[in-house]
């Protein structure tokens, strides 16, 4: 058990050490300089800026100066905002878009599941077909519709909560984790509820029923454990699509996290925060594959042997 | 030959009997035509602007309104699915070819072959794509053929995971074997045996990653990351309408529902595709 997981982690570090390479090498590739939509500076200005950013230095040189950085966890300075680090940039973003994250997979993993193991348990009627539709409906929109269209009725007709922002207003973060929530929600019913299905058929399910049990603990005590396996398997590819997610929600809720950072610095070709975010970005999706994995290591004993 | 034509023949009938596959069906080929037949079909110019007229609401001249620089929303809608349902097309192709080779190679050679191709397969699995189509899009421009080769080239894992796994199980199956012993070469298997029975999966899958591929297209767009003016894609129509849907909310609803009931068709369409060419995986 403890050598599988051992194993999984042995494979995540050199892919996230390949990743921020392949980065690293992606962004110089870049054309032009960070510095070429400015307006012309002084030749020796030039040399000076470059000479602060190490841009003066052989290319390998860069490279293993950026990576003996980048395993202290410095990822060097941002080339839009001089005088602030990226490093320090990700960690004014990372906690809103954390909790923004969190409040939208708490909002997701209670309707999802409820709405799944309902329509599961009670199949081929109205309260299967009715969240099942919903859900369906919740898959295909989109978050940059779903979004727009709650601020449309909730903020801008019916005046009940605050459109923007974050921590500001009492409320505010009601929207936004809805939003972001919502998908999810839909692909956790569906989830929840085919791998309910398949557990209430099962051998021990009828064991736990004929020794008397009454429903709902047959349910609780027996059905869950097993029914939910494909939930959290999809709890670590989720957090991939959140982040993604997070990108429109805080466009457009203008809430101060790191994907709203990371979009502004895509449009401000601000390379060294676009460097440094999408090799957090993607470590931090590398941890959350190996979390869910294990976590189904634990869950699901039988695959345990196919890991 | 025989046999394989009544297969085809089944599946139509068990696709004809999925009413809502048949409503997506219908709707997707209404919107393919429309789109290819735009500029006949479109009461007016999708660019033409006419800033005295601004954004109006819905009316008999102009069905949808028009947007802020006075456009017909109806005919933008219209030019918007040809970009839309073409970043679909080409980039599942795009992902169908690179998916479909790979996973034929890693599956029919098997081994340690095999083991290293789907290594990459999990790796490559795990990997924040979205950030790198926004990276790309970054460093190489917006380009409307890069957005096809970028998306296309992160959407072949799961196909090449499909593929793969069909060619295995075809593989051990006894008449491929005494095929394999007859000395059938490599191309006759494939064509003869493999071909025709991974023909299915392949559809079905494809059919289920156009809605997926346009997702991505308009969530690029929709950043202002992928198809860029004066072209237009329902992603764009949509930045443009959340930008002025306080005052003008027909610019938002009217893309927002076309893209939301396009999508809609796609999965129902591809989902009831699915249960007809292979009825032992249920939809869910």
């Amino acid at each position: 058990m403890l050598q599988v997981i051992l194993k999984r982690i042995a494979i995540a570090i050199p892919v996230i050490l390949i990743v921020a390479s392949l980065t690293f090498f992606l962004v110089r590739m870049a054309p032009g300089g960070p510095f070429d939509a400015e307006k012309v500076v002084p030749p020796q200005v030039m040399k000076n800026l470059n000479a602060v950013y190490n841009l003066d230095a052989p290319l390998i040189i860069q490279y293993r100066d950026y990576m003996l950085n980048l395993v202290q966890g410095d990822f060097g300075p941002s080339f839009r905002y001089p005088g602030r680090s990226v490093t320090e940039m990700i960690f004014t973003g990372l906690p809103v878009t954390f909790e923004l994250a969190f409040y939208a997979i708490i909002v997701a993993m209670i309707i999802g599941s409820l709405a799944g193991v309902i329509a599961a348990v009670k199949r081929n009627t109205l309260l299967d077909y009715v969240p099942m539709t919903i859900a369906m409906i919740g898959i295909c929109m989109p978050t940059f519709l779903l979004g727009p269209l709650l601020v449309l009725y909730f903020g801008i007709y019916l005046e009940a909560l605050p459109v923007s922002g974050w921590s500001s207003l009492p409320g505010d973060k009601i929207l936004p984790s809805i939003t972001l929530g919502a998908a999810y929600a839909a692909y956790i019913a569906r989830l929840s509820r085919g791998g309910m299905l398949e557990t209430l058929s099962q051998d021990y399910i009828r064991t736990a029923r004929a020794k008397g049990l009454p429903e709902y603990q047959v349910i609780i005590k027996h059905a869950l454990q097993g029914g939910l396996v494909p939930v959290v398997s999809f709890l670590g590819p989720a957090v991939a699509g959140l982040i993604g997610g997070s990108f429109v929600v805080e466009t457009i809720f203008q809430i101060p996290g790191l994907g709203r950072f990371y979009v502004e610095a895509a449009f401000n070709r601000d390379y060294t925060m676009i460097l440094g975010t999408t090799i957090f970005f993607s470590t931090l999706i590398i941890f959350f594959n190996l979390l869910s994995d294990i976590a189904v290591l634990l869950m699901n004993p039988r695959a345990r042997s196919q890991m | 030959m025989n046999q394989e034509s009544s297969l085809w023949s089944d599946a139509w009938r068990r696709l004809l009997a999925n009413k809502a596959a048949v409503a997506g069906g219908i709707i997707l080929l209404v919107l393919i035509f429309l789109a290819i037949f735009a500029p006949w079909i479109a009461p007016h110019s999708y660019s033409y602007q006419n800033l005295e007229l601004g954004a109006q609401p819905p009316s008999s001249k102009f069905l949808l309104g028009t947007d802020t620089l006075g456009r017909d929303l109806f005919s933008r809608i219209l030019y918007g699915a040809r970009v839309s349902l073409l970043v679909g097309f080409v980039a599942t192709s795009v992902a169908l070819v690179i998916g479909v080779s790979w996973g034929i190679v890693a599956g029919y050679f098997g081994g340690r072959i095999d083991s290293v191709m789907m290594r990459i397969v999990d790796v490559l699995y795990g990997l924040p794509f979205i950030i790198f189509i926004i990276l790309l899009m970054v460093i190489f421009g917006r380009n409307i053929w890069l957005l096809f080769g970028a998306i296309g080239a992160v959407e072949w894992l799961t196909m090449a995971r499909i593929v793969r796994g069909q060619v295995l199980t075809i593989k051990t199956q006894e008449y491929v074997l005494a095929a394999q012993a007859m000395g059938v070469s490599n191309i006759q298997m494939f064509r003869k045996h493999i071909y025709p029975n991974i023909l299915g999966p392949i559809a079905v899958y494809a059919t289920l990653t156009i809605p997926q591929v346009m997702l991505l297209e308009a969530f690029l767009s929709f950043l202002g990351l992928g198809i860029q003016p004066p072209m237009s894609s329902w992603g764009t129509l949509i930045r443009y309408g959340v930008e002025s849907m306080e005052e003008y909310s027909w610019l938002l609803i009217y893309p927002g529902l076309t893209f939301t009931l396009t999508l809609f068709a796609l999965n129902f369409f591809g989902d009831g595709l699915r249960d007809a060419l292979d009825p032992k995986i249920s939809s869910d």
